[in-house]
């Protein structure tokens, strides 16, 4: 490999000071930092030798562990296509990992990757070479995330749209990865909701692309059934979930919106976000890594679950009777508690903090869920909201830790 | 009360090419150099002597103008053969030829029952007159002590934690005398106690045991328990406007030499260790040592790094430079200055890392494996992201980050509410090892205690 480093060594002199794409540096280095690592040695005085770890290392781990919720997710959306129109008439196996829904499901995924990546990059390099600085490897993070809790009808250009407007309002005016307040995906994911709610809400979970769904289809997530079952009256939540789209085969057995195939995620909905189960793989990979805060992912999970059953006991509507663990499979409360809550830069960063950050994002999920009818998914705000709160919560952690201190002064 | 701690944070980088327990018999270097840069703190330093002038072991060659009292002696007898200087004419190294055969400037000479009587003001000035005094660091800012000041106690840390450190009980082999007088000088200078303490996890050697009238504390755990301000903390912390003084051992017995035997014995046995070194062992030589002679014919290979001092707090000295006057330890590792194709993904075995991110796998090879790192800093610098990370490398009540910001942003209130005064460079080095964005952890803590002490 060493002809390709000498010959990116050659260009260098054009991209440095004096030549002539001096301007585009930074370009030039993530190009080369990208395919090699750098010769940097330690300085004279401090550590002589480092760690190999290397923050795109730890990016890379993110994209890893989400993988296996983008792969579901290609197949799902190939899935929820051939149920819907009717073309899917038994469960298994088979009938769920196979050629047909991997391509209908990469038609319509990839192109959504593949704006983010694009949009992203674009706005990354530009503001790099601007203001000078190297290219952020945190939108490697952010450039996976943003298709996985889009729906696949999304069109491209609110895809390309929503996340300039993340890393730019939600990063790089702040300073660059690393300065932000917000998590960026949920920002870009929020900007979509709250500037084209029609195409982010409603019956847009499943690719229909142009053909007619079975008789008595309804495109509605898990977590619209339960609303409108508890507003009707018309029995329990857990009843009504079980007749919605009961002429649809669940991939792995079960009704289709049984507790059992909503783990599983052969359901409806944003693209990585369905399967609880691939979010969970996705959580032992960051948890096993290190590179994700476990007592985050816990105490979300945790704070769900406790939330869940304040509201068990409150009982005042069917949705408040929802079994506490069925929120844990509703909706993106796990996708959210897995790698948005756990984004270090925008959640707690004290250790304290985390526990506190993590169960209030998992208590407002369900609050949110639960009380406003208007918007039955929580994970979203609560996320942007606990970012919003979490320097306080580090506020007050800090704060106790220099009052230990000062009890000892003694001028 | 003496106390044992177990501490259970903090990391060992366990390097290859740890130095034998054996004395090499090379002759010594044959020159010596003082840095003025190894005494941190030092703002003026003003020249006793000029090329060409000759001295003795114990003769002043150097001081502070901000600490006209302390004396930087001569390690050797010899002649002053250079003075070399660096840009506005900073003193760099004053280098000294050694003679065959080390005369030394005579001190007073005390038995063991007359240091009892002996004042703190007479030990005093013997001591800043006869070159040890500088083996004496203050906390905060880890300085060289004012003799002004009376500390609310001393801390020698028995041991050393730091990959490939030199061990402090077979460098002090046979001079227990020497380290119990110094021992009872440190005494007499604190109203409060003094602390050796120990490694809980090792034998205590002679030269530590039988000391009366100190406290004996243990410490239980990785590195960095064997860093006296990590000790500290645990035992009788810093807060603002108070001062302890660290010593370390070799330090102590050097401060007993003086008055056992009335001469600045600067002898002592270096560890050359590393990787990139053929025989690591200790060889006998003088405070300041060149390093040419240390690894004549000892090097697997040339294309080295040389470090006065262990991989974590050390600097890098060139091929013909000189080991720092509180380094025990000269470090021989690989120059890291080759770009590795893709290896910011590459599984890795063989780099060390505290982290497990994707492919780093090194955690899979055990406690026992060594490993031969090289200077690549393996990534460039970035903005802090990741958290959590630096408490878990640091057995103290401290958020390092927090402290770490409030520094860059010139917080005054807040460094010192966070803890400053408690930490030196070396207490978070181990933060800089394993920082993913790659910062300068270390100068940033010194910028920190500047601030702190000039305002």
């Amino acid at each position: 490999m060493k002809f390709l480093h000498d010959l990116l060594d050659k260009q260098r002199p054009l991209f440095e000071k004096g030549g002539k794409f001096e301007k585009f540096y930074v370009l030039w280095e993530a190009n080369e930092t990208f395919l090699f690592k750098p010769a940097l040695t330690a300085g004279d005085k401090g550590v002589q030798v480092r760690d190999a770890i290397d923050l795109k290392r730890m990016m890379m781990t993110v994209v890893i562990a989400m993988i296996p919720c983008l792969i579901w997710g290609i197949f799902n959306v190939g899935y929820q296509h051939y149920v819907a129109t009717g073309e899917i008439t038994e469960g298994g196996f088979a009938a769920f990992f196979n050629l047909d829904n991997l391509l209908f499901g990469a038609r319509w995924v990839l192109p959504i990757v593949l704006a983010s990546y694009v949009a992203g990059g674009l706005v990354e390099v530009t503001i790099g070479i601007i203001r000078k600085h190297p290219i952020n490897e945190g939108f490697l993070v952010t450039g996976m995330l943003i298709p996985l809790i889009v729906p696949p009808t999304i069109p491209l250009w609110q895809v390309a749209l929503a996340t300039v407007f993340g890393v730019l309002v939600g990063k790089e005016i702040f300073g660059g990865t690393g300065m932000n307040i917000l998590n960026v995906a949920m920002t870009a994911r929020a900007f979509l909701y709250f500037a084209y709610p029609t195409d982010i809400s409603g019956e847009v979970w499943t690719q229909l692309a142009d053909k007619a769904p079975v008789d008595g289809y309804s495109g509605a997530t898990a977590l619209a059934i339960a609303n409108d079952t508890s507003i009707s009256g018309a029995g329990t939540v857990v009843d009504g979930l079980s007749q919605a789209n009961s002429m649809l085969i669940a991939p792995f057995g079960g009704d289709f919106f049984s507790f059992q195939n909503m783990l599983i995620g052969g359901i409806p909905g944003s693209i990585g976000e369905t399967s609880t189960l691939m979010a969970l793989v996705g959580a032992l990979i960051l948890i096993a890594t290190g590179v994700g805060s476990w007592k985050i992912i816990v105490s979300v999970f945790a704070g769900a679950f406790a939330m869940g059953t304040i509201f068990n006991l409150a009982g005042a509507n069917e949705f408040m009777l929802v079994p506490a663990h069925y929120h844990f499979v509703f909706g993106g409360l796990a996708f959210g508690a897995v790698f948005m809550a756990t984004d270090p830069v925008s959640a707690s960063q004290t250790e304290i903090g985390k526990w506190i950050y993590g169960a209030l994002i998992g208590m407002l999920t369900v609050l949110i869920r639960v009380v406003n009818p208007a918007y039955p998914e929580g994970i979203m705000l609560a996320v942007l909201f606990m970012n919003v709160f979490a320097p306080l919560i580090d506020f007050y952690v800090v704060q106790a830790n220099k009052k230990r201190r000062l009890a000892r002064a003694t001028v | 009360m003496s106390k044992t701690v177990k501490l259970k944070k903090g990391f060992d980088i366990n390097l290859a090419g740890k130095a034998e327990k054996k004395i090499a018999d090379n002759p010594p270097s044959e020159t010596f150099a003082i840095k003025p840069t190894d005494f941190i703190g030092m703002k003026r330093p003003k020249l006793f002597v000029a090329e060409g002038d000759n001295v003795k072991a114990g003769t002043p060659v150097l001081y502070d103008k901000m600490q006209e009292n302390a004396m930087i002696c001569s390690p050797v007898s010899g002649e002053i053969v250079e003075v070399k200087r660096g840009a506005k004419r900073k003193i760099l190294e004053v280098k000294i030829l050694a003679d065959k055969e080390i005369e030394y400037e005579q001190f007073p000479t005390f038995s063991v029952s007359d240091i009892n009587g002996l004042s703190r003001e007479d030990a005093q000035a013997q001591m800043l007159k006869g070159g040890v005094w500088p083996n004496i660091i203050q906390r905060p800012y880890g300085v060289v002590a004012n003799e002004n000041d009376t500390p609310k106690a001393i801390f020698i840390s028995a041991f050393d934690s730091h990959p490939l450190a030199a061990d402090f009980a077979f460098m002090l082999k046979g001079q227990d005398e020497a380290f119990k007088i110094g021992v009872e000088i440190l005494k007499k200078f604190t109203d409060g106690k003094v602390h050796l303490n120990h490694n809980a996890n090792a034998e205590v050697s002679t030269v530590f045991s039988g000391l009366e009238g100190i406290e004996n504390n243990k410490f239980n755990g990785p590195h960095p328990a064997g860093n006296v301000g990590v000790q500290i903390h645990h035992v009788d912390p810093i807060g603002k406007g108070q001062i302890i003084w660290t010593v370390n051992p070799y330090g102590v017995a050097q401060i007993g030499k003086l008055f056992l035997e009335g001469k600045y014995d600067a002898s002592k046995l270096v560890a050359v260790a590393g990787s990139e070194v053929s025989a690591p062992q200790y060889y006998k030589t003088y405070t300041g040592s060149g390093v040419a002679k240390l690894v004549e014919g000892n090097l697997k290979s040339d294309h080295v790094r040389y470090i006065s001092g262990n991989v974590l707090t050390g600097e890098r000295i060139a091929n013909d430079g000189y080991v720092g006057f509180y380094d025990n330890l000269l470090s021989v590792i690989p120059e890291g200055d080759q770009p590795e194709f893709l290896g910011w993904i590459k599984p890795q075995k063989e780099r060390l890392s505290f982290h497990r991110a994707w492919g780093l796998f090194s955690f899979l090879n055990g406690k026992n494996k060594e490993y031969a790192l090289d200077s690549n800093t393996n990534g460039e610098p970035r903005a802090f992201v990741q958290t959590g990370e630096f408490e878990k490398v640091t057995p103290m009540d401290i958020y390092p980050t927090y402290l770490l910001k409030a520094i860059m942003s010139e917080d005054f209130d807040n460094m010192e509410a966070l803890g400053i005064y408690e930490v030196i460079e070396e207490d978070l080095a181990l933060c800089e090892f394993i920082d993913v964005s790659k910062h300068e952890i270390q100068s940033v803590v010194r910028e920190g205690l500047e601030l702190m002490q000039n305002g």
